[in-house]
């Protein structure tokens, strides 16, 4: 006699499951793109422009293609003949494959080796000769709008100046009336300064082309295999069926291993030359200089506000540095991304958004970092805003919040910008927080140490972002719908093989997606194998970023589950010689309606499915499912965090930071805390230390991880998590929303809204990230706003 | 890391060491912990010809306090070593302070005090609080050994007063003429990053009057810095509110930073007098008396 199985004993959702994952990548068995090594590989190495603008007059390699050792060198000219001197990018734009006419960035890709090892093509690399004409340089967005400024894109014909878009989004008309009715308005300037998703492990490829069979293999450190793929064919132009990408275990990706760069590119066309595998892995300074930044957009706004503390219109300006080429990973229809999900959460009548796009000589990207697409910017604004406008009306922070925020029962909720908001219980989660930190205590132990001459504060950021992009009418990236798969083959032990077009880089997919295979079928997630990165096995879809793989592979997963338990319907009524009709389902088991104890197991279909099946049935027990879901899912979080501010150096420690994350249905919750910590964790660099930027030359300052920095375990505070709020999603079918990103998101404004807060006596307004000692110092004694990208400070 | 092609030669004692260096010539370079040198081979900054490693001279790697309570610091001593000392607490407080403030746990792990005094960083923690002691370099050549005041050591950033074949093998802290006192602070921005600012302060004291100070500077000029009128303004008098006010004063005065990614030239002066003040004021003034 068979009995249901235990949900959380085979490890199904609500399990706190250890990684499966982290057996090999603790062990240093992890196998990345680095640790493939082929027969007869050879190996690429990138000489980038050492200027941020000048035109090329002379490249000379004769001494690199001299050395022994040297099998070939690409440069620009050369790419040309093969119509690979310019690509495309992910937003419509083209990008420089190898520089042809002039540079644009300092780390621009100017020419390559391939030898015979790295140390050769690096000496030969030095062996280049190129010479440079050097140009105005332009680092700000601001400066590429003057008039004298040199047009930086001379390349694209009718490109006149260096604005890239003008894009605008929401009611112009009625948001004037809404202003003209306010009774306050409270105005903020921000910048969001410019970023790296910096992953551990750099971006590399291996291509190999073989002549006898025409195919072409590529590991490569992507975090979108298909895309991959679609774009080779297109560029390269070969035929898809004969190109197979492999994404081998990724070593962090956030969104830094979108985008297609030119080093995959140079590495797949020296080996189709060469008919031998050929090797590019990118150092941290490649990196960090030329591969997808993130942020780096200057925020201007306004609420209009009613005396009693109602938002009664919002009006945005952004004007985004995306350097020397627009190359956004973003949904194409988009032009900031979904920066128009700012003010989501709140009831806001009429809203209005107008963006501009500027070229500079800075390096390309404007990559989703652990986010939505753009829905940092939008969120941090959104929350700098809230606090401002608070402190403007004389209003209590949360009492602020509480009166703005959507209330449970408005749901669905339109926003003025178009969103669906589809659920939520945002009120309990602001009191969950309130409570957690002392809200009202602290208030009275702030008021205290003021006397004091003490500097405490708190800062609150709540926020629903809308992760898991598509549905396919409204998100397509180059016209591929936002769509997502999984593919389970069930074997005839029970065992199971699960794939999906999601490419985990580090998020547990192993583990979360068995999980979901328990929860539906009742095979234990220890009888589930996952796979996904191989094109050549894996079903299509769009991979794994702004944190739509449980939204949208994870939905697929539970779908083909769910086709898979129909057929197995079919087989326990053969087994159980009762008509399918009388057949009911509890998990793990198939059982007769009028007699219960008569069963059989998930696994006793599973051996029928290949030994026993009925006549007229095909045998097997796999299938697969395209998912597109029908709306954006909507996690809601807030964090609150308290310091203390040290006013002789400007340096501010964390007291206290208190994370509510309502992320709906959690199928590992211990996961689900492992991505909130760092995702905080990344917040709290960035609203404390972390920044690109560059000095007037366009030299670029965080080129390496002494001037970029990523806070150790010592500067990091700890955090107290809250996951008691579940709102399910409404649509998704288990309940589930994204999470990855929630605290990267939202958590940078908390930090800074508690060191404001701590200054509120001062006079200062803002002070932009990063909150480094030095400009907290120079705010508190000079009573002033610090504004901008942090200055290379120079005495002259 | 690619590094430019170089040749690599293990020594077995300081003699081979020096031999290897004097044959290698002006292009021989001596590998400790590394963890200046590497970084810079990694970079192509640095493409010495030879290294000469030391790391398996043995007795190289003691720090000890001799009976006339002078330290003394092997080439091979690591940060960490000093960091875990069962020597130096209640002995040298200054020293003390500094150590677990060097860099981050795994370059304290490799790298060594008198390798970094031999990097002349004018961001190196350790040259400030050696200068502060008044402290020294025994150097080994083909003619033996000599010893050289770090004041004289230190010539220039990165540049020190070592000839090509001559290793550093051992740094010097002289006996204290009275009580011990003193600290360490740094700013920094994340642990393992350079100094936006450090102060040393290492003084001696004869329970009614400090009769010697040293106080000297991180990451605040074109070298390390001694703030010699600070030291001079506390020398001979008790330690009062107003003295320690002056000396911070004073050694901002010392100060030559420069404005750059970790802040303004007048953040950097302001943190100085307040890191100088912070380490007089926590000097239990009271109990050095007593001693």
């Amino acid at each position: 006699m068979s009995q249901a199985v235990d949900e959380i004993k085979i490890g199904g959702m609500g399990a706190s499951r250890r990684r499966v994952e982290d057996n090999r990548f603790i062990r240093g068995k992890g196998n990345y793109t680095d640790d493939v090594v082929l027969p007869g590989m050879l190996h690429m190495e990138i000489l980038r422009s050492p200027v941020a603008h000048a035109r090329i007059t002379r490249i000379d390699a004769s001494r690199a293609w001299d050395m022994p050792g040297v099998r070939l060198v690409l440069t620009g000219e050369m790419m040309a003949t093969r119509n690979l001197a310019w690509m495309p990018t992910l937003s419509y734009d083209t990008q420089a494959v190898l520089a042809t006419d002039k540079v644009r960035f300092q780390g621009q890709e100017v020419a390559c080796v391939i030898a015979d090892d790295p140390y050769i093509a690096k000496d030969a690399c030095e062996a280049i000769e190129v010479d440079y004409e050097p140009l105005p340089v332009v680092v700000s967005p601001q400066a590429a709008l003057e008039d004298d400024a040199p047009v930086i894109r001379d390349d694209k014909e009718g490109q006149a100046t260096n604005v890239i878009y003008d894009w605008e989004v929401g009611d112009a008309e009625g948001t004037d009336r809404a202003f003209e009715q306010a009774d306050v308005i409270s105005r903020l300037q921000l910048h969001y300064p410019r970023s790296h998703p910096s992953p551990i492990e750099c971006c590399g490829s291996i291509a190999d082309f073989n002549r006898s069979t025409q195919k072409l293999t590529v590991y490569m450190t992507t975090q979108a295999p298909h895309i991959v793929r679609a774009a080779v064919a297109l560029i390269a132009e070969l035929p898809e069926h004969m190109i197979r990408i492999i994404s081998p275990d990724i070593g962090g990706g956030f969104g830094n291993k979108v985008p297609v760069y030119p080093g995959y590119v140079c590495s797949i066309l020296a080996s189709i030359l060469l008919e031998q595998p050929v090797k590019w892995i990118e150092d941290k300074t490649g990196n960090l200089i030329s591969t997808g930044f993130a942020r780096d957009v200057y925020l201007d706004g306004e609420l209009a506000l009613s005396r009693d503390g109602k938002i009664l219109g919002m009006r945005m300006r952004t004007l985004a540095d995306h350097g020397a080429f627009f190359a956004d990973a973003q949904p194409s229809k988009f032009k900031i991304g979904l920066m128009h999900s700012t003010f989501g959460c709140y009831n806001v009548p009429f809203a209005h958004l107008a963006a501009r796009g500027m070229y500079t000589n800075k390096s390309p990207g404007g990559v989703a970092y652990r986010c939505s697409f753009r829905v940092t910017e939008a969120m941090f604004f959104q929350e700098r805003m809230m606090q401002a406008a608070a402190d403007d009306l004389g209003m209590d922070q949360a009492e602020f919040r509480r009166i703005n925020l959507v209330r449970d029962e408005q749901f669905p909720h339109r926003t003025p910008f178009g969103f669906l908001l589809d659920s939520g219980q945002y009120g309990a989660c602001l009191e969950l927080g309130l409570k957690a930190v002392g809200y009202e205590d602290f208030l009275r132990q702030k008021a205290e140490a003021a006397k004091r001459g003490r500097l405490l504060g708190i800062g609150i950021s709540t926020m629903s972002e809308p992760l898991g992009a598509g549905n396919s009418r409204e998100y397509d990236i180059l016209g591929i719908k936002m769509f997502d798969s999984a593919e389970l083959r069930v074997h005839m032990t029970g065992k199971a093989l699960l794939r999906t077009g999601a490419r985990g880089q580090g998020q547990g997919h192993e583990t979360t997606w068995g999980q979901i295979v328990a929860h539906e079928l009742g095979i234990p997630a220890d009888d589930v194998t996952v796979e996904e990165g191989d094109t050549d096995t894996a079903p299509f879809g769009m991979g794994t970023y702004a944190s739509r793989s449980t939204p949208v592979a994870g939905a697929a997963i539970a779908m083909v589950c769910r086709k898979v338990r129909a057929k197995a319907r079919k087989l326990a009524a053969h087994l159980l010689e009762v008509s399918e009709e009388d057949i009911e389902w509890e998990l793990g088991r198939f059982y007769v309606r009028s007699a219960p104890d008569r069963g059989v197991t998930i696994q006793e279909c599973a051996m029928a499915a290949y030994s026993n099946m009925p006549d007229g049935l095909e045998p097997g027990l796999e299938n697969n499912a395209y998912y597109d879901p029908p709306n954006l899912t909507w996690p809601f979080a807030c964090y609150i965090v308290t310091v203390e501010v040290d006013p002789e150096t400007g340096v501010w420690d964390v007291l206290n930071m208190v994370a509510v994350d309502d992320c709906g249905v959690r199928i590992n919750p211990m996961i689900v805390e492992g991505q909130i910590m760092g995702g905080l964790t990344e917040a709290f660099a960035m609203s404390n230390m972390q920044f690109i930027t560059y000095d007037a030359d366009g030299n670029c300052i965080g080129s390496n991880y002494m001037d970029y920095l990523i806070p150790t375990a010592w500067e990091t505070p700890g955090f107290e998590l809250h996951g008691e709020v579940v709102t399910p999603s409404p649509h998704h079918p288990i309940g589930a929303k994204g999470v990855g990103e929630c605290a990267a998101v939202g958590g940078p404004a908390a930090f800074v809204n508690a060191v404001m807060d701590a200054l509120k006596g001062t006079g200062v307004r803002n002070i932009d990230m990063p909150l480094l000692p030095d400009r907290v110092w120079e705010a508190v004694t000079q009573r002033h706003d610090v504004s901008g990208a942090p200055p290379i400070r120079t005495d002259g | 890391m690619y590094p430019s092609r170089f040749r690599y030669q293990a020594a077995r004692s300081a003699e081979q060491a020096v031999r290897l260096l004097h044959e290698g010539g002006e292009d021989a370079k001596v590998l400790a912990g590394g963890q200046s040198l590497i970084p810079m081979m990694k970079l192509r900054f640095a493409s010495p010809e030879l290294l000469v490693d030391i790391n398996a001279i043995p007795g190289l790697d003691y720090h000890r306090v001799d009976p006339d309570g002078s330290i003394h610091v092997g080439a091979l001593c690591r940060h960490a070593d000093l960091e875990h000392s069962d020597l130096l607490p209640g002995h040298q407080p200054t020293m003390t302070a500094a150590a677990p403030l060097i860099a981050d746990p795994l370059v304290r792990n490799r790298g060594t005090l008198v390798g970094s005094l031999c990097h002349a960083d004018p961001q190196g923690d350790w040259a400030s609080v050696v200068l502060a002691l008044g402290g020294s370099i025994v150097a080994q050549g083909p003619a033996g050994q000599r010893t050289i005041p770090l004041r004289e050591f230190v010539l220039g950033p990165f540049e020190n007063a070592l000839a090509h074949d001559e290793i550093a093998v051992e740094a010097v802290i002289p006996a204290p003429r009275g009580a011990p006192a003193g600290g360490y602070l740094k700013l920094e921005r994340r642990v393992g990053d350079f100094a936006t600012a450090g102060v040393a302060v290492a003084l001696e004291t004869d329970g009614s009057q400090v009769i010697r100070a040293g106080i000297a500077l991180t990451g605040v000029g074109g070298s390390t810095i001694e703030a010699t009128e600070a030291e001079q303004v506390l020398t001979g008098r008790p330690l009062t509110a107003e003295t320690i006010a002056e000396a911070g004063r004073l050694a901002a005065a010392a100060a030559q930073p420069k404005s750059d990614h970790r802040g303004s030239a007048t953040y950097k002066r302001h943190i100085v007098s307040t890191f100088v003040v912070r380490i007089l004021s926590r000097i239990d003034w009271t109990q050095e008396r007593a001693a």
